[in-house]
């Protein structure tokens, strides 16, 4: 069997920050509400608490960030994408739940630098001076659906793999040298 | 002559000398000029042509205000028409050319318009559609589209880049004059995040020109010190050369940063469009002065007494040696002074007032300057450039006095509030009596959402013209003089780049336009490229007067954004060119393009619509594709088919309830085709569901509607059957597809080996995880073409492996790839539907004899209820049969069925129309699909489709199963 391919194949750019498309990263979305067991599920594959509304809670490699108030996205390996649903299948057995690889459905990006935040403020209308540590926004990449956190003092930015060639154009246009806001 | 004065000059740096052009001729000027400056210092007073007249045109404002001095800037790729040279920064090299002449700016044959003027009247436009009817056609239009126009359109795409960006405050000040830095900083004082924007390239306004004082200091001083405290603030951002040009709901203000435009081609982007959503906005925009309306005040030499000032004191540019001053009100006198402390001559101010006093009047008189009280300008002496004037008593009919020679004059008719950002959003406006000016009504602000004022106006937006909190009244001065007979009138220009005169606004008054709205549209005042900034406030006065009424009574025109042109570059952004919209590419799309592939947009999606060889056509590569298909093997990447997981202890009840068909009861492991329809019963989307455990299932979708029953799923789950135990999650592009087509399907999946896809081990309609060739497939056995065929799903990131692996191991087995019109050519040959060709939002499942695919049983489902209204159930539908022409030729698509006879309308009668028709190369002649009245029980029967050339195709009706009517081929 073939090495898994990112949808770019690691594509970079260097501007006034810098731009790297990361992965295959594993991801996993996961569905539940209301479910007694679901902290420790979650824990048991992310190492971490669930996250409250509109928050990260990151471990390292693995990350758990609410999507939706029933809808959460875990990170972990790509490699242990498949334990980690077994895992999950276990823990929530019996409940009412839906736990799915997501992982080559989107593609991931770093954007890193002093004025990495400028790059996204040309592209997404978040509030980039509020956004707070853990803090993860579900919103757009110009014309398409991005989710995007502060990490390791820059952003990770995640949008559906179809369009990874466009939103590298977008990153790529909005650090040009000498375009910092 | 104007010219360069040997000192002075508060925004020029004369160590930095820049060249540039102006019609070919090479001028200098200073670093910190604005183009306007520039020419003025170079003694180019003519510098373009009226609209309608051609009449010579010369810089009138400072500002954008502007409407005359309008020039095509740069060439090639970075040509832009219609920039104001106002507010043009200078730059070494900079090239202008002057707009809207013929021949030359000099000798312009469009001139003769001028002397035709009497027969150009107010609504000459509209009076040419009128009579003689056949006249606009062959001589008015011709020779007004000759005429008008105004800077070239380039021909070349844009050099330069754009970019948006997003910003957010507490606060937005527009406007860094003295009034705007006071609001600045006491948001910023009040700990709020405050971004204050200029559009200038300095801050301060034009308080620095008229050496005012604020809190006891020099004005510069005040300035540079406020500048310095607000910028080391971390709560205050300053945008200059950054206009906010808009005012929208909910505290959303778009602005206009030119960020290189006086660096061009330094790699950065020309302009950014900020997008800031703000608390509260406060307008300080200052005001803009406004002509008078005198004979001959269109003459290039003529100037707004303010801009003559900032050119004196700003960039050290005389206008000429003799500037006379023709005011209402007491700020012209500030000109008058300037002029003579930069060591010119004004022969004279006159004043229409009665009297003049107060400090400027007596420092002017003091100063030696000859004051004329109750005086007019009779009318100005010229042709290309002022000579001189002839003065009258205000009072009177224009009986002149006495001529004075001078090469400029300084009009000041009063000052009119800039009210824009306050207007766009419904903030209204009152008259203010004492400065004969409309300003801010503070009780009928723009609302937020919360109702509260969402923009304040401070400065002299607000009406405090001189930012004392009384402002010296300014009488009314509308026509100078005030008895000015006919020809006096029909020379005093309101809006100078439309040539709208006071005459014209009468005229259209007399013809009976009493709406402020209507006579803006009639007579053309106000809108040119410079909104009316000059000629609004004039022009309503006029037509008040002529009307009998007050002018609050008469009111403005609508304030709409932008406040000055924004280029489309700046809204477009950074969508342009890869990047102007989002294409979906599927893992394989790299492969497609290296195979030649030529796609088509399906959705946002590219795919390929056929694979062309050398010296193929579309339609030859298109029907090898087919026959090879059907001959030997065929690969499509079918990745973009919609693939939505639905899961829960309700998901069968649920999928009961959208689909058309029963999907509770389908097997683990097995597949059913299904059709979802909308409450209203017509078809919406359809596909193939497989059940994958006893609570999950996976629905495929059409390509296109895939996001779209995505969201219609969760509409249902969150806001109809909240209840429902069911989750969906669309997991489309988590998987990339490849049907495997074809007789030799199954060959090629032993050769890749892995799993057991014998017809006993994987029946059609059935599906199986496993391996292929070492990769994670699940294989589904489903066929839209007809054939022996499989689906095989990968995940996305094996996608592009497991393609090449297919086409490698496919060679040996006569494999080539497919494109869409070779997978819709076969469906059409087994009678398959397609949504989007067969449906239109007005077909229902039963229209198209899928009555087998509706459930009986079930007590309901989305769209049951509509389709048993009486229309949906009549008899009389038109109903999918298949066509063959008599001639084997293909019906053209969007062809009509005709009937005897005409509608009401005169147009013929139809009974249906084709839905899908096409050449199978398969069958060798034309094939077609298409709805017919009654068509299932007409089969034999000769009709007609009419063709878009005239005269009409005749087609036998048949049964939709064009092909393999018994299905012998996919079941093998």
């Amino acid at each position: 069997m073939s090495e898994p391919v990112s949808a770019l194949n690691g594509a970079s750019f260097q501007g006034f920050a810098s731009i790297r498309e990361i992965g295959p990263l594993g991801m996993i979305t996961l569905r539940a509400k209301g479910v007694k067991a679901l902290d420790k599920a979650v824990k048991a594959v992310t190492g971490t608490k669930l996250p409250a509304t509109r928050r990260i809670e990151v471990n390292g490699d693995r990350a758990c960030g609410w999507m939706s108030p029933d809808e959460y996205l875990l990170i972990v390996p790509y490699a242990e994408v498949a334990a980690s649903l077994a895992s999950l299948a276990n823990d929530l057995k019996g409940e009412h739940h839906l736990a799915v690889d997501v992982s080559d459905a989107r593609a991931v990006f770093r954007v890193e630098g002093d004025k990495a935040a400028d790059v996204l403020r040309k592209l997404s209308p978040v509030d980039f001076d509020k956004l707070e540590p853990g803090e993860l926004r579900r919103t757009r990449a110009a014309q398409v659906a991005a989710a995007m956190w502060a990490q390791d003092g820059g952003f990770t930015l995640v949008c559906f793999r179809s369009v990874a060639a466009y939103v590298m154009g977008l990153l790529t246009h909005s650090a040009q040298p000498g375009s910092e806001l | 002559m104007s010219t360069r004065l040997a000192r002075g000059g508060r925004l020029i740096n004369r160590t930095a000398p820049v060249e540039f052009s102006f019609n070919g001729k090479r001028l200098k000027g200073f670093q910190g000029d604005t183009l306007a400056a520039g020419l003025l210092a170079n003694d180019q007073v003519l510098v373009g042509r009226s609209f309608k007249y051609h009449r010579p045109r010369g810089i009138v404002a400072s500002g954008p205000e502007e409407p005359n001095a309008l020039v095509n800037l740069g060439s090639g790729g970075r040509l832009e028409p219609n920039q104001r040279t106002t507010t043009t920064e200078l730059f070494d090299g900079l090239q202008a050319t002057s707009q809207n002449h013929w021949p030359s700016l000099d000798f312009d044959v469009g001139v003769v318009n001028n002397y035709a003027a009497r027969f150009m009247p107010a609504g000459f436009y509209y009076k040419t559609f009128i009579h003689p009817r056949p006249a606009w056609k062959h001589l008015f239009e011709p020779f007004i589209r000759r005429a008008a126009g105004l800077g070239k359109a380039p021909t070349e795409s844009d050099a330069d880049r754009y970019e948006q960006a997003y910003a957010f405050c507490d606060v937005l000040v527009i406007g860094a004059g003295v009034a705007g830095l006071k609001a600045a900083k006491a948001a910023a004082d009040a700990g709020s995040r405050v971004i204050l924007l200029e559009q200038a390239p300095v801050i301060g306004g034009r308080a620095p020109v008229d050496q005012t004082e604020v809190d006891g200091q020099p004005v510069e001083a005040w300035i540079s010190a406020m500048e310095s405290d607000l910028a080391a603030r971390d709560n205050v951002t300053i945008r200059t050369r950054t206009c906010g040009f808009g005012v929208y709901d909910h505290g959303y203000v778009l602005a206009d940063e030119r960020v290189s435009d006086h660096t061009p081609g330094d790699g950065r982007p020309k302009h950014r469009l900020w997008r800031i959503r703000t608390g509260k906005i406060v307008t300080a925009t200052g005001a803009i002065e406004r002509p008078l309306s005198f004979a001959g005040n269109d003459i290039p030499g003529v100037m707004l007494a303010s801009a003559v000032r900032d050119y004196v004191v700003n960039y050290a540019v005389s206008p000429g040696d003799r500037t006379v001053v023709v005011t209402n009100n007491d700020s012209a006198y500030q000109t008058a002074l300037a002029l003579k402390a930069a060591g010119l001559d004004v022969p004279a101010i006159l004043d229409a007032r009665g009297a003049a006093t107060g400090p400027l009047p007596e420092a002017a008189r003091a100063a030696g300057i000859r004051v004329l009280t109750g005086k007019a300008i009779a009318k100005v002496k010229g042709g290309k450039r002022v000579t001189g004037v002839a003065v009258c008593a205000q009072a009177g009919e224009g009986a002149v006095q006495e001529e004075i020679a001078c090469e400029a004059v300084a009009m000041s008719g009063g000052w009119s509030p800039v009210v824009h950002l306050w207007s766009h959003c419904g903030g209204k406006l009152t008259w203010d009596e004492t400065i004969s000016a409309f300003i801010p009504d503070p009780k009928r602000p723009p609302l937020n959402h919360d109702g509260s004022a969402m923009v304040e106006v401070v400065g002299s937006a607000a009406g405090d013209l001189d930012l004392t909190g009384s402002p010296k009244a300014i009488p009314p001065v509308w026509v100078m003089p005030q008895g000015a007979p006919i020809q006096l009138r029909s020379k005093m220009w309101l809006d100078y780049q439309n040539d709208v005169k006071v005459s014209d606004v009468q005229l259209a008054s007399r013809e009976g336009y009493v709406s402020v709205e209507h006579t803006k549209r009639y007579t053309t005042l106000g809108m040119a490229t410079d909104q009316g900034k000059l000629s609004n406030i004039n022009g309503l006065a006029i037509l008040a007067d002529s009307l009998g009424s007050e002018i609050p009574q008469v009111g403005t025109t609508t304030f709409r954004p932008p406040y000055t042109p924004v280029t489309i570059g700046a809204l477009a952004g950074e969508s342009r060119g890869e990047i102007f919209q989002p294409l979906r590419m599927t893992p394989m799309h790299a492969q497609h393009e290296a195979a030649g592939a030529y796609f088509e947009p399906v959705g946002l999606w590219r795919r390929p619509y056929c694979f062309p060889r050398a010296g193929e056509t579309h339609e030859q590569a298109v029907h090898r594709e087919v026959l090879n298909t059907r001959q030997n093997l065929g690969l499509l990447d079918a990745s973009t088919l919609g693939k939505i997981i639905v899961k829960g202890p309700d998901a069968g009840k649920f999928l009961d309830m959208l689909y058309t068909g029963v999907m509770s009861t389908l097997p683990i492991g097995k597949c059913r085709y299904g059709l979802m329809c909308n409450e209203q019963g017509f078809l919406s989307d359809d596909g193939v569901v497989a059940r994958i455990d006893e609570d999950t299932w996976l629905c495929h979708t059409t390509s296109g509607g895939a996001d779209r029953i995505h969201a219609w799923m969760e509409d249902w789950l969150q806001c109809e059957w909240w209840d429902w135990k069911v989750y969906t999650a669309n997991v489309t592009e988590q998987y990339a597809q490849v049907a495997v087509v074809g007789p030799n399907a199954r060959k090629l999946l032993q050769v890749l080996g892995g799993m057991d896809v014998s017809k006993e081990a994987l029946p059609f309609m059935q599906w199986s995880d496993g391996t292929l060739a070492g990769f994670p497939v699940r294989v589904y056995r489903i066929s839209f073409s007809g054939e022996l065929s499989y689906e095989i799903a990968v995940p996305a990131s094996h996608g592009a492996a497991f393609w090449k692996a297919c086409t490698q191991a496919g060679k040996a087995l006569g494999a080539m790839p497919y494109g869409t019109e070779c997978l819709h050519i076969m469906r059409a040959e087994k009678g398959f539907i397609m949504i989007g060709d067969e449906t239109d939002g007005t077909v229902i499942p039963q229209d198209l004899g899928l009555d087998w695919a509706i459930s009986k049983k079930k007590a309901d489902y989305l769209g049951k209820r509509g389709q048993e209204r009486t229309f949906l159930a009549s008899p009389d539908r038109w109903k999918l049969v298949g066509f063959d022409t008599l001639d084997g030729s293909v019906i053209p698509d969007g062809s009509y069925i005709i009937a005897d006879g005409v509608n009401a309308n005169g147009q013929r009668n139809v009974q249906g129309r084709v839905t899908s028709t096409y050449y199978s190369p398969t069958l060798k002649r034309g094939i077609a699909m298409g709805l017919l009245k009654h068509g299932p029980s007409r089969m034999g029967e000769i009709v007609e489709f009419n063709t878009a050339a005239g005269g009409t195709v005749k087609a036998r009706v048949r049964d939709t199963v064009f092909f393999d009517k018994d299905g012998e081929k996919q079941n093998v």
